[in-house]
């Protein structure tokens, strides 16, 4: 297989030729935010554009997930005018994310609190309107407690549930704003084919998907 | 056949003739999925077909889409959930369309959007219990200048506020009644 060399960041690093930037970058120690990328996936999403970095020669920004590697390329991932894209992504992620973290068992482990400590970044958006989806939560399930409202729609518990059923019981529906991670008809996790593997729990970047102990002795800790 | 005789058969065994209809409606359904291939990209036009013949997708039919394509069912409630084309419900008698174009929202639509809702007792995308009005929203008409504007049987009607919202579901009563009538005559 052919390599490629290109610097991140000032550092040389060697791929192999038709690599992915941002896994290249990722397995290199160099950290770039993302939550919508799945290595195993030929086709990226690129939806949560939180991944953009710079590209010399390129006169735009361009998202790390979408670009391969070729020899020669100097990427830079901490260009103002990238990291200001991506604190825009996140600052609309974030506007209709149901934000409590006091009470979030995630708290610590959160994905969206350690992009938002490399942003230099609040949680809460500055500038925009909050617009919450005050979707219902789904504690139908015995082992796992899903709040939509804390989904960022990053479609890892999806992939995973495909890779772990084959098949899988979790898939996006509906359109525009209603976007949501769901199952067939909509109907609570309990009575579709989830198999229990709860493997979603253990990819999702936020406290959107919970283990219910875990969401039970924090409660009571606190209480 | 004779007409009093079927109802009469409808109402003692209402529950075997919506049997009888699942069962049709999945027969429809599988004659339809053998005409396509197993490859994903035919669940567009197979959604189509099915609906054409059935007025909507029910959950069955939707199930054996899934399973002919080898798909998982929440795809292809993903894709039904996604297109406006597409109904989950069986469509009524009478189809009453909002308009939420950009006029008719800066004119209230949403306030005859709810006024509807109120009136028939569905959400958007429903049917009424008895199958008289199905409930659902447009993008543009194109017909801003009567806005607010409700598609109702096709036929746009302008300035629809409340008070009109009322004023149409009466003509839809008395129409009812004088044909109530005339059967029992
Ligand atoms: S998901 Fe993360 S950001 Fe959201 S409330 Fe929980 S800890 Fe906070
Ligand atoms: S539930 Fe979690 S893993 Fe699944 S799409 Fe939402 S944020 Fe991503
Ligand atoms: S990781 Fe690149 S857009 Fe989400």
């Amino acid at each position: 297989m052919r390599t490629v060399s290109l610097t991140i960041d000032g550092q040389q690093i060697t791929a192999r030729e038709g690599d992915n930037l941002l896994w290249v970058a990722l397995d290199n120690g160099i950290y770039i935010p993302n939550l919508c990328a799945i290595r195993d996936k030929s086709e990226p999403m690129a939806s949560c554009r939180l991944c953009f970095v710079e590209v010399e020669g390129k006169e735009q920004p361009v998202t790390a997930c979408t670009e391969t590697v070729t020899e020669g390329m100097i990427v830079n991932t901490r260009g103002t005018r990238a990291l200001s894209l991506a604190r825009r992504s996140f600052e609309l992620l974030m506007a209709s994310h149901s934000l409590d973290c006091a009470h979030c068992p995630k708290s610590g482990s959160c994905e969206l609190q350690h992009i938002a400590r490399y942003l230099g970044t609040r949680l809460k958006s500055k500038q925009l309107r909050e617009l919450r989806r005050d979707l219902p939560i789904d504690d139908s399930h015995p082992q796992i407690i899903y709040d939509p409202n804390k989904c960022v729609l990053c479609g890892r518990c999806i992939w995973t549930c495909r890779e772990h059923l084959g098949v899988g019981v979790l898939g996006f529906a509906h359109r525009g704003f209603q976007r949501m991670v769901t199952t067939f008809e909509d109907e609570p996790l309990a009575i579709s084919k989830c198999d229990r593997c709860v493997e979603c729990i253990g990819v999702c970047p936020t406290g959107a998907l919970l283990p219910r102990n875990e969401t039970k002795t924090r409660v009571t800790s606190e209480s | 056949m004779n007409p009093k005789a079927k109802t009469v058969t409808q109402n003692n065994t209402g529950e075997e003739v919506s049997a009888e209809k699942e069962a049709r409606d999945r027969q429809e359904t599988l004659k339809i999925l053998k005409s396509f291939g197993r490859k994903r990209e035919n669940l567009i036009p197979i959604l189509q077909k099915v609906q054409a013949r059935l007025g909507y997708l029910p959950r069955e039919a939707m199930m054996e889409i899934a399973t002919h394509l080898g798909i998982p069912e929440i795809d292809v409630y993903g894709v039904v959930t996604f297109y406006n084309q597409f109904r989950l419900n069986p469509p009524g008698k009478h189809s009453i369309r909002v308009c939420l174009g950009t006029a008719c929202h800066m004119k209230g639509g949403y306030i005859t959007l709810d006024a509807w809702k109120r009136r028939l007792d569905i959400n958007q995308g429903e049917t009424t219990p008895d199958r008289e009005f199905d409930l659902d929203t447009v993008a543009c008409v194109g017909c801003c200048t009567m806005a607010p504007v409700t598609v109702v049987d096709n036929q746009p009607e302008g300035k629809v506020e409340p008070t009109k919202v009322d004023g149409i579901l009466l003509a839809f009563e008395l129409e009812r009644g004088a044909e109530g009538q005339k059967t029992v005559r």
